[in-house]
């Protein structure tokens, strides 16, 4: 079904020859074994430098927004700058405060990157570059990605802070009402693939993606997920619990160094995370763009890597919330909270339905034409 | 004005008149709340509008002098001093129950002269820390730094407040409490980004709701009025720049016109050109920073960066003209100290286009945002007779519906020459605030086109003596600066060096307002009242 013109650029062919290798030389329990331990190195690996790249490309683009230049003085056009920031928060010291408790303080951050990894590891990169693919993958990763809330409410808590504790306090109302809208959202589509695994979702999807297939109905799903995930990550307009001119920093006021370093790194990867997930819901994963009957066409697209499809809708993701976040002030709790419970949340009740309905009677576009 | 001394003397027959550029009045203490309270009900022209109260030390009396005015027309002034000769413990009726704005004009007087006020209902010292010894404002204030010497121990704040109150059995001492027991008290300040400045704002939470403001102010007191007392007037210039760094030239302006006005010196026309160019090119860049700062307080960061941007161009003409760029150090007694430069003109008359099609946009991008409208339409609203009776002036209270330009009423420099509109809102809520500045910029806008072309060739300072010595008396003189009625006052005993010197402050007045109009809204509108409010803190401390 699949062509497979990208095939020389895939990583499939490095993926699968590093197996067959370690294969032939070590016993089957050792060959797992490594490969587990590469995976494991190279999605952290991947998640260090993603970060990395997704702040730069934050505060070049924010800097075009605002009428700036941006980093500008390490390396060409400041390419080196986050790594330069990186290793100053690798050997900032730690500041050890009194008066908070110790316990829950140091282990708050570790929530908060534990449930970014752990999501982070289940998203499709590309063709068969999935490290965990379950057969509920959707539910997992929703499942796992609100563990971080934890960290946060542990971080206010625990900072012995007020500024600190009014932020966990809102972020705590914010995460929990707008995870039901995420989710929503997400069974919609779900509906509609009759799936919950992400490699079956996209490939349903090759020849129609789900937000076309849906129609109506997921472009409600597809806007009301990038808004309620854009409340997630705790970006503006949407970033209260750290509402810089209200609660200094809010729930890491107190943080310092690397467990610093830990908040600002999930926050960025949450948002990678975020438009990964709308990108394989909704856009068709590392699929290309088909068009039936278009066969010239769609042969070209063949041509372009898995991975790239992948991560050029990502990135149009995470342009679409920068906009957002670089334009709009901030909203205040009760209207964040109507926001949630008064619109997103009713409509997208009605949306599963209107979902189910067009599913049963048959009147997605697949089923049309 | 003779009507009133009329109804004056028909009821204090003992009061004394004196004949000066301000009708002026003097009562005994006895008899001050009395008559104030007259003034402020008169029907005909009440006098709700305290402009100054100012905390004077005549050596043989302590006292105070109150400037006061009406809200209707703020051209009609009277003064009324009091005073008393009990030094060890000064006592006057305080004037609270009439106008709000005198708590904290009177915790000052008493920080500063030892008067303390009865009835007044917190009587904490304001500015300067409740163990300091002496009160410094007095002639006999001994100066030694072993007496006060700098603390560097962490002190507790403590949440209580002395009072005097009158009781049918006397007068009575008591210490109140300002929060209850069990409140969950925030520190917003003195560190704080969004409180513009070393303010602190002690703060009562009820979850998210603001339940009690508590302010306390003077983190950065540096005595500019004491220092002024041993300053000759020249010399005593640059601190105006100081107050409100913001409108720092217009602050100037103040001061000068002052002196001027007293020593009799004719500023020569092109002087004054210059002088209202540049107090608008002021007001400009003290409103576009405004503006930012409150989409910045809202959450807007490039809306923030949006309004720097212009500024710059101004901060830039400001550059070129005398080398300054936020404190510009033009004004001076006489005229202007620089004349501008050959390409003034040119640079003025492209910024107006340039900063009329920004100002569409900030249109466009700000001013109708859904969520910037929620976050600031009928929130923190002040109706008018809160704000006369707050004395909030400037673009805030002409938001409350308040006409209360200085410009107008009592026109300086060549403002009666120029056509300009007071922009007024009735609304009183952050929207109208935010809205005010946006206009006032076009009305600024206005202002220099009609003078830029026409400034007449000629002298920009007038020659004056080496030695400016004021005749005695006491002098008056307000403009119109970015944030409101900027006073200075005067008294003079003849010498090179001013006898008191009181810089009235319009964040004051905006400042002490806060914890009427944030009660009961919640804690992020407390800041986006605060970036709507526009105060500037060295302003308030001096």
């Amino acid at each position: 079904m699949f062509q497979s013109y990208s095939q020389p650029l895939e990583f499939t062919n490095l993926t699968s020859w590093l197996d067959a290798a370690l294969r032939e030389n070590l016993p089957e329990f050792w060959a797992v074994f490594i490969e587990l331990a590469l995976v494991g190195v190279v999605l952290l690996a991947a998640y260090a430098v993603l970060a990395m790249i997704l702040i730069y490309v934050e505060r070049k683009i924010t800097a075009f927004f605002q009428a700036r230049i941006g980093p500008n003085r390490v390396g060409k056009y400041g390419i080196f700058q986050t790594v330069a920031d990186v290793l100053k928060i690798l050997i900032k010291e730690i500041i050890q405060i009194n008066k908070v408790d110790k316990f829950l303080f140091y282990a708050a951050p570790f929530f908060m990157i534990v449930a970014s990894v752990l999501t982070f590891g289940a998203i499709p990169f590309g063709k068969s570059l999935q490290a965990v693919d379950f057969n509920i993958g959707v539910f997992y990763v929703t499942a796992v990605s609100s563990l971080g809330i934890i960290g946060v409410l542990l971080a206010g808590w625990s900072s012995n802070n007020k500024y600190s504790m009014i932020g966990a306090m809102r972020s705590g109302a914010q995460f929990v009402s707008y995870e039901l809208s995420a989710g929503f959202a997400l069974m919609t589509m779900v509906v509609l693939s009759g799936t919950m695994q992400f490699s079956e979702m996209i490939e349903n999807q090759a020849y129609c993606w789900n937000i076309f297939n849906g129609h109506i109905s997921s472009l409600v799903a597809f806007v009301i997920y990038l808004i309620s995930g854009h409340a997630e990550t705790n970006r503006g307009p949407f970033d209260l619990p750290e509402a810089e001119s209200e609660l200094t920093a809010g729930y890491h006021t107190e943080y310092s160094g690397l467990q610093f370093g830990f908040f600002y790194l999930a926050e960025y990867l949450n948002m990678f995370i975020i438009a990964s997930i709308a990108a394989t819901v909704f856009l068709g994963g590392w699929m290309p763009l088909q068009i039936s009957g278009w066969e010239g066409f769609n042969q070209l697209m063949w041509y372009i890597p898995s991975y790239i499809w992948f991560f050029g809708k990502v990135g149009v993701l995470i342009f679409l919330s920068l906009w957002v976040r670089w334009s709009f002030p901030r909203l205040r709790i009760d209207q964040l909270l109507n926001l949630e419970w008064k619109y997103l949340l009713p409509i997208n009740l009605v949306n599963i339905l209107v979902m189910v309905i067009l599913v049963l009677t048959g009147l997605t576009l697949t089923d049309l034409f | 004005m003779e009507k009133i001394k009329k109804i004056i003397l028909n009821i204090f027959a003992d009061a004394v008149f004196e004949e000066k550029d301000k009708l002026t009045v003097t009562v005994d203490p006895q008899k001050l709340h009395e008559l104030i309270k007259t003034l402020h009900d008169n029907e005909e022209l009440p006098f709700d509008y305290l402009v100054y109260l100012i905390g004077m030390d005549w050596g043989e009396q302590l006292g105070v002098i109150y400037l006061l005015s009406s809200s209707q027309d703020t051209s009609k002034e009277i003064v009324v001093k009091t005073g008393t000769s009990d030094r060890e413990n000064p006592l006057l009726y305080s004037i609270t129950d009439l106008y709000e704005t005198a708590h904290l004009n009177e915790r000052e007087v008493y920080a500063m002269y030892g008067i303390r006020f009865i009835n007044n209902p917190d009587m904490r010292r304001f500015l300067i820390n409740d163990d300091w010894v002496g009160f410094p404002l007095r002639k006999d204030y001994d100066a030694n730094p072993e007496i006060n010497p700098v603390s560097v121990v962490s002190k507790d704040i403590i949440d209580t407040a002395p009072r005097i109150m009158e009781t049918p059995d006397g007068l009575k001492e008591e210490v109140v409490n300002i929060f209850e027991a069990d409140d969950y008290i925030i520190n917003i300040g003195p560190q704080h980004p969004s409180t513009h400045g070393v303010m602190h704002f002690r703060t009562a939470l009820d979850g998210e709701i603001v339940k009690k403001i508590d302010i306390h102010s003077g983190y950065i007191h540096r005595g500019i009025e004491k220092l002024s007392e041993s300053l000759t007037y020249p010399q005593i210039l640059h601190f105006t720049d100081r107050l409100d760094y913001l409108s720092a030239n217009i602050n100037r302006h103040a001061l000068c016109m002052c002196v001027e006005k007293a020593v009799g010196i004719e500023v020569p026309m092109r002087a004054q050109y210059i002088r209202t160019i540049m107090d608008e090119l002021n007001r400009i860049s003290s409103h576009l920073l405004a503006w930012s700062a409150q989409t910045n307080d809202l959450g807007a960061t490039t809306a923030f960066i949006y309004g720097m941007r212009e500024r710059e161009i101004i901060l830039d003409i400001f550059d070129k003209t005398c080398g300054g760029r936020l404190i510009i150090n033009q004004n001076v007694i006489g005229g202007v100290m620089f004349d501008i430069y050959a390409d003034f003109q040119k640079d003025v008359k492209a910024f107006i286009p340039y900063m009329r099609e920004k100002l569409r946009e900030y249109d466009r991008f700000f001013s109708h945002n859904v969520i910037a409208l929620g976050r600031m339409v009928n929130i923190g609203n002040l109706s008018k007779e809160d704000a006369v009776s707050y004395a909030v002036t400037g673009p805030a209270g002409r938001a409350s519906g308040w006409s209360c330009d200085v410009r107008k009423y009592q026109p300086y420099a060549l403002y009666d020459k120029v056509e300009f509109k007071e922009v007024i809102r009735a609304e009183g809520d952050s929207y109208a605030r935010y809205m005010n500045r946006l206009d006032e910029i076009e009305e600024s806008l206005k202002i220099i086109e009609q003078l830029i072309d026409n400034i007449p060739d000629g002298d920009f300072l007038a020659k004056t003596k080496a030695v400016i010595k004021l005749p005695e008396g006491e002098y008056f003189q307000g403009v119109e600066a970015g944030k409101g009625l900027f006073g200075v006052y005067i008294e003079s005993r003849g010498e090179k060096t001013p006898y008191r010197l009181k810089f009235r402050s319009p964040s004051m007045a905006l400042v002490s307002v806060m914890p009427l109009i944030c009660k009961n809204e919640k804690i992020s509108d407390f800041i986006g009242i605060g970036g709507s409010m526009d105060y500037v803190i060295p302003d308030i401390d001096r």
